[in-house]
């Protein structure tokens, strides 16, 4: 068994453009899910009436069946409804989808979490709701909230390799093409390997650093 | 049409059911060993040995670091090649559920240990008990509730990534609807039909998980 190093460094453009694929992915459909996210969690926690049950019901769908087969069902069945989307859009919406309901449970339990005696407190001292939200709710909830954030972040990232499904130019499917082209499986699978590590390894760590220093950061502590 | 579409599914039901049969058994399978390696992996890490830690951390890190998928690929593609070992994809399936499950499970019963009163510990060895005594009896009994709901939260996310097996070529329930799709043309019914299977599977499980933890909060 060879590795052949010359054929590795001629994949390496390709794989460039593959990695810029994933980080374009992935920062879009992260960007998305959270105006979703913001949108769903507002109605939520002021249950805002009718809508309230739609978010519940949309999150419950999203959370319990698998991205592969919501990435699918936007890439081979709309289209018979009438509604063809290209491999990109499909890996947007699709991400967005589940992305937004995992983001609006994480915005949700962030303002949950803010102790009831600061609502008490905030209302006793003649705070208006509006005033309550903005100097009360949310600067603790931000910060409740950022641990799972960053990680829901990073998982959304992760799945973008699912849509290597519907023939997006992402790392996975870069790796997967020149298999099939060359059959250089054991130079290519070193590749795909030393770029997750690359990508994911630093946030990952990343993140975990970031768990520690936020549990200093909440109120009581 | 709507007639035609219940008579399709009916038709199709069997062919949906031995999929969803694969589906479910990759799933079990890989419920089983994430369970029996997160519990290893929460009594290892809890042990206090350096060297110990390390590794677990280096295993951790790997499955944290490389997405489920790209594993799955490593282990059909690269099994063969560096080990000249071909094991079908259904067990490629199941050995990379099971390892990354007992990672994700694994950091569960650590921190449910680790949230135990240290005099527990204490406890238990001043009264001699030896190490599979301690936690046989007195560590994780006592962790049972605390690692509970989110262990079977992770459980909904194994079963909802054994679909990615499909794209290793397991005939699973995802490709048993694809077959039937090349036939009819049906793909909004059949797809709608995979959705509602997994939210059957899926949804009473992460209730199950909500109830449990709401339930469990003070314990």
């Amino acid at each position: 068994m060879s590795f052949d190093t010359a054929f590795m460094l001629s994949t390496l453009p390709a794989f460039f453009k593959a990695v810029g694929v994933t980080l374009q992915v992935g920062a879009i459909a992260i960007v998305t899910s959270l105006l979703v996210a913001l949108l769903n969690a507002t109605i939520l926690v002021l249950r805002t009436p009718y809508l309230w049950r739609l978010v519940k019901g949309y999150v419950e769908l999203a959370r319990n069946t698998p991205l592969l087969i919501q990435l699918f069902f936007v890439y081979f069945a709309l289209p018979s409804l009438g509604l063809k989307v290209s491999g990109f859009a499909a890996a947007i919406i699709t991400l967005t989808f589940m992305g937004g309901a995992y983001l609006t449970e994480v915005l949700r339990a962030g303002v949950e979490a803010v102790p009831r005696a600061q609502l008490e407190s905030g209302r006793s001292i003649g705070l208006s709701e509006g005033q309550l939200l903005r100097h009360v709710i949310l600067p603790q909830a931000s910060i409740l909230s950022l641990p799972a954030l960053f990680a829901n972040f990073v998982f959304l990232l992760k799945e973008t390799t699912v849509v290597s499904a519907v023939a997006v130019p992402e790392i996975l499917y870069t790796t997967k093409n020149y298999i099939a082209l060359y059959y250089k499986t054991y130079e290519m699978l070193a590749v795909l390997t030393l770029l997750c590590v690359l990508i994911f390894l630093p946030l990952s760590l990343l993140l975990r650093y970031l768990e520690r220093r936020l549990q200093h950061g909440q109120f009581g502590h | 049409m709507a007639s035609s579409g219940i008579e399709l599914l009916l038709v199709s039901l069997p062919q949906l059911a031995t999929g969803a049969g694969q589906t479910l058994a990759i799933s079990a399978l890989g419920i089983l060993f994430a369970t029996l390696g997160g519990v290893l992996y929460g009594v290892l890490a809890t042990l206090g040995k350096r060297w110990l830690n390390i590794l677990l951390q280096v295993y951790l890190e790997l499955f944290r670091a490389i997405p489920v998928l790209v594993w799955l690929y490593l282990v059909f593609f690269g099994l063969p090649i560096f080990f000249g070992l071909s094991i079908p994809s259904f067990w490629c399936a199941v050995l990379v559920l099971g390892l990354w499950g007992a990672s994700e499970v694994g950091e569960v019963v650590r921190g449910a240990l680790q949230s135990l009163p240290r005099g527990q510990r204490e406890a238990g060895l001043s009264i001699g008990l030896g190490g599979w005594q301690l936690y046989g009896y007195v560590l994780l009994p006592q962790a049972l509730k605390r690692m509970t709901p989110p262990t079977i939260n992770l459980y909904t996310r194994i079963i909802k990534t054994s679909s990615l097996a499909v794209l290793i070529g397991v005939v699973e329930v995802i490709k048993a609807g694809q077959q039937i799709i090349e036939r009819t043309y049906e793909s909004v019914l059949i797809y709608g039909a995979l959705f509602l299977f997994f939210f059957l599977v899926c949804y009473p499980l992460s209730a199950a998980s909500r109830v449990l933890e709401r339930r469990w909060a003070h314990a």
